[in-house]
């Protein structure tokens, strides 16, 4: 039971960076790969602010910024500078490694003995693991709030446009490089929010932690897709916070199939890529007929 | 003598500068539009009509002249700041609307079009009625489906919504870039007959570019043509109403 509450925990946790990712991967319609940079980084800033002594709430605050600006710089390099977008995310991923350790001043900083969001009293009071659910679940709550009011207004409605199509955004008056600028910096500014939370949760911050952190996101994004099919914006983004809770709950079922825990990156992978080659294999081999077909039994 | 609204000074757009294929798309545009006229543009392929419309609109920089809009030069003006008084309808019709925003939310961004985007609530159901009301005049449905996703809409329907788009703020000057080309004939000539009534009552300064001869001389009040950059031909008023197909087909053939 108590392995369920913690899977639980990490898929709420979790869940900002799948909202993260969201912005740009399903609003904005591009893969930006600074997430897997910024997700350390946000880990290494809130860890390193909290070593010297800063509350943590204003080092996880600090993270979301770091991870804001590092999101800044790969939104400049892709409209202004003209560069592909995949690879000024990977420019910034790269470079944000450089700057991690210059953080840390060390490649992995404990947080033993430090306090952290979770060493509040109230957390202190819950019972084991409930501290991570409920720091989660506040966070999200938060976060997907203000998102909500966010794409209801005109600027969200305009940010929302110029994913959807950018020809017309722009005969429309909108202008489309400061939206992609400021969907990939609040973007980048989640993820490291995310990196904060878990590092905390964890009590260690890593530089190689963010490694496989977009294949995460996307399997949360995806697999709250593929479950409940067409929805409205707002229940998308709710959609996405349940997919990274089902997402922790399968890898927690694999574990105790046997595996080990170094097999997460590849099960991983290999269940995303059958998350998002499902609607095209569907309908190249007819599944759906087929299963129709078998479950009426003629 | 009323002053134009609009005005190209010897637009020169140049292409492949600097290689033997050097290419004046537009050579040396003169081009003055007056507030309620209704331009209908022909010219063959390549002719340079696309590259007016761009240049007009902004997409594209000439190498040299002066695009004037009520007396001001807006030549460096950019595209997003144009559309304060500007608006265009593309041929494509998956090019003028959001697939995935609903067919209100569509409008709802139409109305705001040049105008700034803030973090102020959208307000959209305070609009619903007007919306409901303006698209019911288009008698395709498009109003029972104001909360329909626009990529499921009809290539019609949504070309509809495209123009409505377009127009409900009024614009200073519209552009219809072969807006009805992509339909059937039907659906076409329904969307004709709304684009010549909306014009006509809201008084809107419009050019259209078309491959149709006969909707060249039966719309609008002036009819030019393109050909390889150049304004070939520029006739208004009483001699574009007794243009006929015949006449204009024998200017076509003395040119080519």
């Amino acid at each position: 039971m108590s392995l369920i509450i913690s899977a639980i925990g990490q898929g709420l946790l979790w869940a900002v960076i799948g909202v993260g990712l969201y912005l740009t991967f399903r609003i904005l319609d591009f893969p930006d790969m600074t997430v897997e940079g910024t997700f350390p980084m946000g880990a290494a800033t809130a860890v390193t602010a909290i070593a010297h002594g800063i509350s943590p709430i204003i080092a996880t605050i600090l993270a979301f910024l770091v991870g804001c600006v590092a999101g800044l710089v790969t939104g400049l390099l892709y409209t202004k500078a003209k560069i592909p977008v995949l690879l000024a995310g990977i420019l910034v991923m790269t470079a944000s490694y450089s700057i991690d350790l210059r953080i840390m001043g060390k490649p992995n900083q404990s947080l033993l003995g430090m306090p952290t969001l979770l060493s509040s009293k109230f957390f202190q009071s819950l019972p084991p693991y409930f501290d991570s659910v409920a720091l989660g679940f506040i966070v999200i709550v938060i976060v997907t709030t203000i998102l909500v009011y966010f794409l209801q207004t005109d600027l969200g409605q305009a940010f929302i446009a110029t994913g959807d199509n950018e020809n017309m955004a722009e005969s429309l008056g909108i202008n489309t490089d400061n939206m992609k600028i400021m969907g990939v910096s609040v973007s980048n500014g989640l993820i490291a929010l995310g990196g904060a939370l878990v590092a905390q949760n964890n009590g260690y911050s890593d530089v190689n932690m963010g490694i496989g952190i977009i294949v995460v996101a996307l399997a949360s994004i995806i697999i709250g897709e593929v479950i409940f099919g067409e929805l409205t914006m707002v229940q998308r983004l709710i959609a996405v916070t349940i997919g990274s809770i089902i997402y922790r709950l399968v890898l927690l079922l694999v574990l105790q199939l046997g595996f080990n825990a170094t097999d997460l990156n590849l099960i991983s992978s290999i269940l995303l890529a059958i998350f998002m080659g499902l609607p095209a294999l569907e309908s190249k081999f007819h599944l759906k007929h087929v299963l129709k077909r078998g479950l009426k039994n003629d | 003598m009323t002053k134009p609204i609009f005005q190209l000074k010897n637009i020169v757009k140049t292409v492949n500068e600097g290689t033997p294929e050097q290419l004046n798309i537009l050579d040396n545009i003169n081009l003055d539009i007056y507030s309620g006229d209704f331009i209908t543009i022909l010219g063959s392929n390549g002719a340079g009509k696309s590259t007016l419309f761009n240049t007009i609109g902004g997409n594209l920089k000439p190498n040299s002249g002066q695009v004037i809009y009520n007396g001001k030069d807006i030549t460096r003006m950019s595209v997003v700041r144009r559309t304060e008084f500007l608006s265009r309808v593309f041929q494509d019709p998956k090019l003028g609307t959001a697939p995935r925003m609903t067919v209100a939310e569509n409008l709802l961004l139409a109305e705001k079009r040049g105008k700034k985007h803030s973090l102020i609530p959208r307000n959209l159901k305070s609009q619903m009625n007007k919306f409901k009301k303006i698209t019911a005049k288009m008698n395709n449905n498009l109003d029972e489906r104001l909360e329909t996703a626009t990529g499921n809409l009809s290539g019609g329907q949504r070309q509809t919504l495209s123009f409505l788009m377009a127009t409900i703020n009024r614009p200073g000057i519209l552009l219809l870039d072969e807006h009805t080309a992509a339909l059937d004939p039907k659906t076409s000539e329904q969307l004709m007959n709304i684009t010549e009534n909306t014009i006509n009552k809201e008084k809107l300064t419009c050019l259209m570019i078309t491959h149709h001869l006969d909707d060249a001389i039966k719309y609008g009040n002036r009819l030019i043509v393109l050909h390889q950059g150049k304004i070939s031909y520029d006739i208004s008023g009483e001699e574009k109403k007794h243009l006929t197909k015949e006449k204009l087909l024998t200017f076509f053939n003395d040119i080519q």
